[in-house]
C-alpha cells in the first residue's frame, strides 16, 4: 500500500497573528511558519502504518512557494520516504488544491491519501472531501481512529452524538483529526537523515490545472475587541439588564 | 525510568545558541577552514525567536565578519538620523545637549534594528556556509570526561510528563560531542552558570556580575508621530534616583517603533515591580503622545549582564569557551552587547581553529581577548555602571567627568559591592508602591502582555524552574521579602496563593508562562530558584524583536 499525504504550510499555532495595516490579509513576513497540525497526525498515521509493514512507500506532498521546502524536511524527519513540492507563488483555494493532488496521485498511485480535516490558517475544511468527490473514491472525515485489513478500512470520528465507526474499502480519502494520534518528535538524527531523502520540486504549471481563484478578499478585519464586562449585584438587576440593555429577553 | 540509551553524534564544535555570538563563531569558523563540521543548537524554535534586544547596532564586528554585508540583502536597514536624551520628570522632559553626551552614547553611524532578524539572517548564512543548525533542540547537560574536560552537551529529553515518566512520543536526548563545545547561551545561560561554578571561572573577578532587566514593545505607530532613524533614551521618571535605569525609543521601518525600559537588578525595594515602571514610563505626556493611535504588536523581556570589565569571568575552560553575553561581554555605557558578542565569538572562531590545526592551548582566547578592541571598549565603560551606586545625579556628573574629560582613562577603577541577589531590604523596611491600574490602551497587566510574546511550553512536562529547597520559599521569600518573583518576573509565572489545608502563603509557578528572561534566576534573594531548559521549541516566539 501507497500512503500520500498533503502537508500545507502555515503560521505556527503558538504565533499572535496580526492582520496587515492594509487589511489586505495576515502579516506573515518573519513569522513563524510550521506543518499545519492536523497535517502533523497524518503524517503520524502514515509513519505508523509504514511501522505496521502496512505501507510499502509514503510520500508527502505540499503546494507553495520555495519555503514550504521546510515543512516536508520536516515530515521526512518523523519518518515520511519521500517528497514533493509543487511550487506556487499564488495562493490556492480549496478547489485548486484538490485538482492538483488528483494529478499526482494519477502519476504516483497511491491507495491511501491522508491530510488534516483542515488547515489552522483559512478553516476551509474542504479538500479532502473535494477531492475524493474527484477521484470518486470514498471519504472519511475527521477520523479519530483508523485501522486497515487488506482492503477494508476502519475509522471512527467524533460527532455531536457521540462516536461513529465506519467501514469503507481503499482506495480512499482520509482526513485527521488532532484526536488520532500524539505527532512525534523529529529526532536530531533523523532531522540529518532527512536532509538526504528525496524532495523533487515540480512547477505547477506543468500540471495543467485551473487555479484561478474563485474567491476575492475584499479586507481582512480583526474581530472587533470585546467590550468589558460589569459586575451585577443581583438577580434582579441581571434580569433588568439582559430585559432592557441587551434586550435579550 | 529505565536506562535510556542515547544516540551520539560528533563534531568538531558545538556551539550553544544561536545568537549574534555563536554565530559568528560559527561563520568565522568556516571562513577559517571550510572541512571544519560545526552544528550550533537553539533552544527556540526556530533561530531569532529567543532573540530580543532594544537594538541599535554597531556593525564593527559585522564589517570584520562580512565585509561585503552591505552588498547583501541583510536586515539592517534603517540608519541613525537623529538622537535624543531625555532628562524626566513626572510630566516634563528636559533634553540634554548632545555635546554633552559621552561618545559612548552617540549613534551617528549606527543602525536601527531587530537582533531577532539579524540573527535569522546569519543562520541563513551560516547554513549556506554549512553549519548545522538545529532550532528546538535545547542543550540540557553539559558532559565531561574522566578528566572533567567539557566534551560536548547532552540535548533535553522530549516528551517527558510532569512526573518525568516518558509519554508515547518521548524522544531521549541525544549526546553531541565535539572538539571544542561553545557556550554562548546570552546572559545567565544555564550551562554558562554550571561551567562557571564547575571551573571557578569567576575566581579572579574583583566584582560579583551585575545584571539588569530589558523590557521591550513593538507599536505600530501613526505616521505623523513617526520619524525614521530616531534614537532617544532617558532616564529619570517613573524610576526613583536610586535605581539604575531608563528608556529607549528606537523609530524602525514600517512606522514601527521599538520601546522599552531597562532597570538594575541591583534594586533594593522588594516591593518595586520593574514591569510597571515600564507601563508607568508609557503614560508621561511625551510618551503618550507619541503613542497616541498606535496599536501595541509585540511584548517581551530579558535579563542583561551588566557587570562590565570588572565582572568579566575567565573565558576558557578545559575543552570549553564561554563567549558574548554567556560571559558578560555587554559594554553598558553604550547599551550594545551586539557588537562584543559577535566579536567574541569571532576571536573564539580563531582560536578554536588554531586548536584543533596546531593544538594551541584554548587558554589563548585570554590574551586575544585583551588585545581586541573589544577589551578596550569595555576599559573605557567599566566605570560607569559602578558610579550609579551614588544615585543618579552625582552617576551622571561623574559619568560626564569620566567619559567626556578623561575617555574612560580614569586612573582606577570603581567595583560593584554586591551581587543583585544580595541587594533587597526586608519587606518590613521597605516602602510599599502603588503603580497606577492599566488602561488597556497605554498600559497593559501582564497576561495580555504574555500573550503576545507567543510563549507556549508543552503543559504536561516537568517544571523548568526548579526551587533547591522546595519549603524555602514559604517560609523565606514569603515572609521576609513579600515574594519579589510576582513583582520581578515579567510574565507572570509567580503567584502566591494561600493553601487552606496548610493554613500558609505557598508559590504557585505557572512555568508555562515563562519567557525565558533569567531574572528569577538571578534575582531570587535565596538564590534558590534553578532556570533550566524546557522541552526544546518552548518559549517565546519573537519575531521583529
Amino acid at each position: 500500500m501507497k500512503v500520500l499525504v498533503a502537508v500545507k504550510r502555515v503560521v505556527d499555532y503558538k504565533v499572535q497573528i496580526r492582520v496587515k495595516s492594509d487589511n489586505s490579509g495576515v502579516e506573515t513576513q518573519n513569522v513563524k511558519m510550521s506543518v499545519n497540525p492536523p497535517d502533523e497526525n497524518a503524517i503520524e498515521e502514515a509513519v505508523k502504518l509504514k511501522e505496521q509493514g502496512l505501507a510499502s512507500e509514503t510520500i508527502a506532498v505540499s503546494i507553495g512557494d520555495e519555503k514550504s521546502q521546510d515543512v516536508l524536511r520536516t515530515s521526512m524527519a518523523m519518518g515520511i520516504d519521500k517528497s514533493i513540492l509543487v511550487k506556487t507563488q499564488n495562493t490556492l483555494e480549496p478547489l485548486a488544491v484538490a485538482k492538483t493532488l488528483m494529478k499526482l496521485i494519477e502519476k504516483e498511485n497511491p491507495d491511501l491519501v491522508l491530510m488534516g480535516k483542515q488547515a489552522i490558517d483559512d478553516d476551509s475544511n474542504q479538500t479532502g472531501q473535494i477531492l475524493s468527490a474527484l477521484l470518486k473514491w470514498p471519504q472519511g472525515c475527521f477520523i479519530s481512529n483508523l485501522k486497515i485489513e487488506g482492503n477494508k478500512v476502519s475509522i471512527s470520528r467524533e460527532i455531536d452524538e457521540g462516536i461513529e465507526n465506519l467501514e469503507t474499502r481503499l482506495p480512499a480519502v482520509l482526513t485527521c483529526d488532532l484526536r488520532l494520534n500524539t505527532p512525534r518528535f523529529a529526532s536530531l538524527p533523523n532531522i540529518m537523515k532527512a536532509k538526504k531523502k528525496p524532495l523533487d520540486i515540480i512547477d505547477i504549471d506543468s500540471l495543467g490545472v485551473d487555479t484561478t481563484p474563485r474567491i476575492k478578499t475584499l479586507k481582512v478585519i480583526e474581530p472587533p475587541k470585546r467590550k468589558a464586562g460589569v459586575m451585577v449585584s443581583d438577580v434582579k438587576e441581571l434580569v433588568k439588564k439582559l430585559k432592557y440593555e441587551a434586550k435579550v429577553i | 525510568m529505565s536506562e535510556i540509551v542515547r544516540e551520539e553524534l560528533s563534531y568538531d564544535v558545538v556551539i550553544v545558541g544561536a545568537g549574534p555570538a555563536g554565530l559568528s563563531t560559527a561563520i568565522k569558523l568556516k571562513q577559517l577552514n571550510t572541512e571544519l563540521s560545526v552544528c550550533i543548537l537553539e533552544k527556540s524554535s526556530e533561530v531569532g525567536a529567543h532573540i530580543l534586544s532594544g537594538n541599535v547596532f554597531e556593525t564593527k564586528a559585522l564589517d570584520e565578519l562580512i565585509p561585503n554585508w552591505k552588498d547583501l540583502d541583510s536586515p539592517i536597514k534603517t540608519d541613525v538620523r537623529s538622537e535624543d536624551f531625555l532628562f524626566y520628570t513626572n510630566n516634563k522632559s528636559l533634553k540634554i545637549p548632545n555635546f554633552l553626551l559621552p561618545k559612548a552614547l552617540q549613534n551617528h553611524g549606527n543602525y536601527i534594528i531587530s537582533l531577532s532578524n539579524l540573527c535569522k539572517w546569519l543562520g541563513e548564512f551560516a547554513e549556506n556556509l554549512g553549519v548545522e543548525i538545529f532550532p528546538g533542540f535545547a542543550a540540557s547537560k553539559l558532559i565531561y570526561d574522566e578528566s572533567n574536560q567539557v566534551i560536548g552537551v547532552q540535548t533535553g529529553d522530549m516528551g517527558l510528563d510532569k512526573e518525568n515518566n516518558p509519554k508515547d512520543n518521548f524522544e531521549p536526548g541525544i549526546n553531541i560531542k565535539g572538539k571544542v563545545t561553545v557556550l554562548s547561551e546570552g546572559c545567565r545561560g544555564h550551562l554558562g552558570k554550571e561551567a562557571l561554578k564547575k571551573f571557578n571561572l569567576d575566581k579572579n573577578n574583583k566584582s560579583p556580575q551585575q545584571y539588569g532587566i530589558g523590557f521591550k514593545e513593538i507599536w505600530e505607530i501613526s505616521p505623523e508621530n513617526h520619524s525614521l532613524g530616531k534614537v532617544s533614551h532617558s532616564v529619570g521618571w517613573p524610576l526613583s534616583n536610586d535605581i539604575y535605569g531608563g528608556s529607549f525609543c528606537y523609530h524602525a521601518e514600517n512606522n514601527q517603533i521599538y520601546l522599552g525600559y531597562v532597570i538594575g537588578l541591583d534594586y533594593k525595594n522588594p516591593y518595586l515591580s520593574p514591569y510597571d515602571e515600564f507601563q508607568q514610563f508609557k503614560t508621561h505626556p511625551d510618551v503618550k503622545k507619541l503613542l497616541q493611535g498606535g496599536k501595541r504588536i509585540s511584548y517581551g523581556a530579558r535579563a542583561l549582564i551588566e557587570g562590565g570589565l570588572q565582572s568579566l569571568p575567565q573565558m576558557h575552560m578545559p575543552g570549553a569557551l564561554l563567549i558574548g553575553c554567556d560571559a558578560g561581554t555587554l559594554n553598558m555605557p553604550k547599551i550594545k552587547g551586539s557588537h562584543t558578542a559577535m566579536k567574541s565569538g569571532i576571536i573564539a572562531a580563531e582560536v578554536i581553529e588554531n586548536h584543533i590545526s596546531k593544538n594551541e592551548d584554548l587558554s589563548s582566547y585570554e590574551d586575544k581577548f585583551k588585545n581586541s578592541w573589544v577589551h578596550k571598549e569595555l576599559h573605557q565603560a567599566r566605570n560607569v555602571k559602578p558610579s550609579f551606586q551614588w544615585g543618579l545625579i552625582p552617576a551622571m556628573i561623574f559619568t560626564g567627568i569620566d567619559q567626556k574629560l578623561f575617555g574612560g582613562k580614569l586612573p582606577f577603577t570603581l567595583q560593584h559591592k554586591h551581587a543583585d541577589h544580595e541587594t533587597l531590604i526586608p519587606a518590613k523596611d521597605a516602602k510599599k508602591i502603588s503603580y497606577p491600574k492599566y488602561d488597556g490602551v497605554l498600559t497593559f497587566d501582564k497576561p495580555s502582555s504574555v500573550y503576545l510574546s507567543g510563549t507556549n511550553h508543552a503543559d504536561d512536562q516537568p517544571c523548568h524552574l526548579l526551587l533547591n529547597d522546595k519549603d524555602l520559599s514559604t517560609t523565606y521569600t514569603i515572609e521576609e521579602y513579600d515574594e519579589p518573583a510576582q513583582r520581578y518576573c515579567p510574565a507572570g509565572v509567580y503567584e502566591v496563593e494561600f493553601d487552606e489545608e496548610i493554613q500558609k502563603k505557598v508559590l504557585k509557578i505557572n512555568s508555562q508562562n515563562c519567557i525565558h528572561c533569567k531574572t528569577c534566576d538571578i534575582k531570587e534573594p535565596s538564590q534558590n530558584i534553578e532556570w533550566v531548559t524546557p522541552e526544546g521549541g518552548g518559549g517565546p516566539i519573537y519575531s521583529g524583536t
